[in-house]
């Protein structure tokens, strides 16, 4: 008998949702094959991306259906063989190899729920370092990596980190943001499918720094596949001593419970994630208190999302100058841009600061799907602005947009091609504050609401120039009344539209 | 989906947690799970197992979009309304959705089989557009994928 060849065939949401799980149970049934069930590389619009090991190659086929399953069988695709489908050495990918990974190095490489795969590529060594050094050395690390906050505001991790660390108080927790709400985004799930034991690394490496025994995982109830991903990462990690009380004979004790979220947008901003992991109704609360200070039940908190948290293992790992050493200016490192919308190759990049739009969107993302020119994209989000075809040279990097009033926020990127009426995109963004707002504050609970029926005033030519003027006077007050981000940012798409393109609101 | 009410299972329900007031999302969760939505008795039985004022639960219910107060259909087929599925067409694929069932958003169809209603991303944003039947996410849904799974529903 010869050996069984492996073949991998992701348990990821895209590439489930395009039939993966029925890929795997078929091969499988193949004779000598051993199906291992990877996270994604992020190159979706392969997806499912099945890859066949042969030797010290992975040779990948895409996108794979149950009913090529045959023709790939009868072409011999256990060997390697030519199909409509082979796309060829994962290796030599074009849309995979011009990135630049760091938080995502392993995702697609490895079984993610194998602890001894998570070992075999420098898993926990992060954490191995943390313990030798001392959480001093950690702080300074995190500080001088530069690492800001994934999540979309940017704010310098190791200084909220050193925050929580000098607050006061034996009870201290860390919290993961994994409530990815935004449109377009899709990062955070890519990594708890792909590499969630990076993610537990990086929470446990933050308690260890900031003094904190205790980490919730809050997770938005959306990603159902997640949730059975992450949870049984937690169980193999507790098994193989790496996360439970002194671990790995440190005497650092720290645990991870996860938290699901209920469908709310708004609990996505940190303090309204607060009051839901406390079990009630995700209102905003105000700041300060900052969490870092008042968090979770009155304590010291870390609020962080999880490709900031995924991001720390290898940065301690590596060293700080290695991973400040991409990017431009205050932006430093890596992200993850996710290609979305109206895409031809859509999927996760994780590409250091500085490239242009233009890169991301015809370079790696080829363009629309629908062969159409590009007319809107929008970044960053439901709150992020909407940007024309004109400024896709704009660098990537958090002060290059904020200059041109726009955001990068989570790194989401929704592409429209020239069918899409901006009109209804700008009144979508207030309808969805409208269903979405946490009602807290005025401003964004009424102002949202009287948005819309103003957009559609002025859509419907009734009174529209004193209409346009209310709108304008609305979203002001939206912007500097509100409590948080969701009122406070709802009107950069809808300004943004009406400024980029008129032409659509005079129809 | 449908499972009668029943104060020893609710009861378990709830102390799986602990009786613990800060897992109130996490038990309504439980409650979704089993019986679909969240009763009148439900809300009763958690108050006062949890310590907490039938106001402040409810409070809780009436903020998520996932805790509904009244029973869904046998299926839940949710349609993503978000910017990403906007700009792949899912305006088309809803109004093709409520047509076909002939329910407007959140309502059920009148056998009883599928309840439609909208979700603002799920996270599947390079396949758009995305719709999710029950706990499964489907990617790159046009009119004739969708048909097949509201077929699938009604079988």
């Amino acid at each position: 008998m010869a050996n069984p060849v492996t073949v991998f065939v992701p348990r990821e949401t895209a590439a489930v949702s395009l039939g993966a799980h029925e890929v795997a149970e078929k091969i499988s049934l193949l004779d000598d094959v051993n199906v291992v069930r990877n996270g994604s590389w992020g190159a979706s619009w392969l997806e499912p991306m099945i890859e066949v090991v042969i030797g010290e190659q992975r040779i990948a086929y895409g996108p794979v259906t149950v009913n090529d399953v045959d023709s790939l069988v009868d072409a011999d695709f256990l060997n390697g063989g030519e199909h409509p489908l082979r796309i060829g050495p994962t290796t030599e990918i074009p849309f995979l190899i011009n990135q630049e990974r760091w938080t995502f190095w392993r995702c697609g490489l490895i079984d993610p729920l194998s602890i001894e795969d998570y070992l075999a590529h420098q898993g926990f060594a992060g954490l191995q370092a943390a313990f030798k050094k001392g959480p001093g050395f950690v702080l300074e690390e995190i500080k001088a990596s530069g690492l800001r906050g994934r999540g979309g505001a940017g704010f310098p991790t190791g200084i909220k980190w050193q925050t929580v660390a000098d607050a006061a108080g034996e009870q201290k927790y860390i919290t993961c943001n994994a409530d990815e709400g935004d449109s377009g985004t899709f990062s955070d799930r890519m990594l708890m499918e792909g590499d969630p034991l990076q993610l537990i690394e990086g929470m446990i490496i933050a308690g260890f720094a900031v003094g904190a025994s205790k980490g919730y995982i809050y997770l938005r109830s959306e990603y159902p596949l997640t949730h059975r991903v992450l949870t049984k990462a937690l169980v193999v990690a507790r098994d193989a001593g790496w996360l439970g009380p002194d671990i790995q004979g440190s005497g650092f004790d720290f645990d991870i419970d996860i938290h699901l979220g209920a469908g709310s947008y708004v609990c996505g901003e940190e303090t309204a994630m607060l009051e839901s992991l406390e079990g009630k109704a995700g209102v905003i609360r105000y700041k300060p208190p900052l969490p870092a200070i008042k968090g979770l039940f009155g304590k010291p908190t870390v609020v962080n999302n999880v490709v900031t948290l995924g991001s720390v293992p290898l940065i301690l790992k590596q060293g700080a100058k290695k991973y400040a050493d991409f990017g431009v200016g205050r932006s430093k490192g890596t992200l993850a841009f996710q290609l979305a919308g109206n895409i031809k190759r859509g999927g996760m990049v994780e590409k250091a600061f500085g490239l242009t739009l233009r890169e991301l969107i015809e370079d790696f993302g080829g363009g629309t799907a629908s062969g159409r020119p590009v007319r809107a994209v929008q970044v960053g989000g439901p709150l992020g602005a909407y940007l024309s075809a004109d400024q896709l040279d704009t660098p990537l990097d958090y002060e290059a947009f904020s200059d041109i009033g726009a955001m990068i926020g989570h790194g989401g990127i929704v592409v429209f091609d020239d069918t899409v009426d901006m009109a209804a995109q700008a009144r979508f963004a207030m309808e969805f504050c409208a269903v979405e707002s946490c009602g807290k504050c005025t401003p964004c609970r009424i102002g949202s609401v009287r948005g819309v029926e103003v957009i559609d005033r002025i859509v419907q030519n009734d009174d529209r120039e004193k209409n346009m003027i209310l709108l304008n006077d609305l979203c002001n007050t939206m912007i500097d009344g509100s409590l948080c981000a969701m009122g406070g940012m709802t009107p950069f798409p809808v300004q943004s539209a009406l400024n980029l393109f008129p032409e659509d609101f005079t129809k | 989906m449908a499972t009668k009410y029943d104060k020893a299972i609710a009861s378990e329900l709830i102390q799986q947690f602990g009786a613990r007031p800060e897992m109130l999302v996490q038990v309504l969760h439980a409650f979704v799970k089993r019986y679909g939505f969240i009763s009148k008795e439900a809300i009763r039985q958690i108050a006062a197992e949890l310590n907490l004022s039938r106001a402040e639960v409810h409070g809780v219910v009436s903020f998520y979009h996932d805790f509904r107060t009244e029973a869904p259909g046998e299926h839940i087929l949710k349609i993503c309304q978000a910017e990403s599925c906007q700009a792949m067409g899912s305006r088309e694929l809803t109004s093709h959705a409520e047509s076909t069932l002939g329910v407007a958003m959140h309502g059920t169809t009148s056998d009883g089989n599928v309840t439609l209603e909208p979700v603002y991303c799920l996270g599947n944003c390079a396949c758009s557009p995305a719709v999710m039947v029950d706990d499964k996410v489907y990617g790159r849904v046009d009119t004739e994928k969708l048909d097949g799974l509201i077929n699938e529903c009604g079988g």
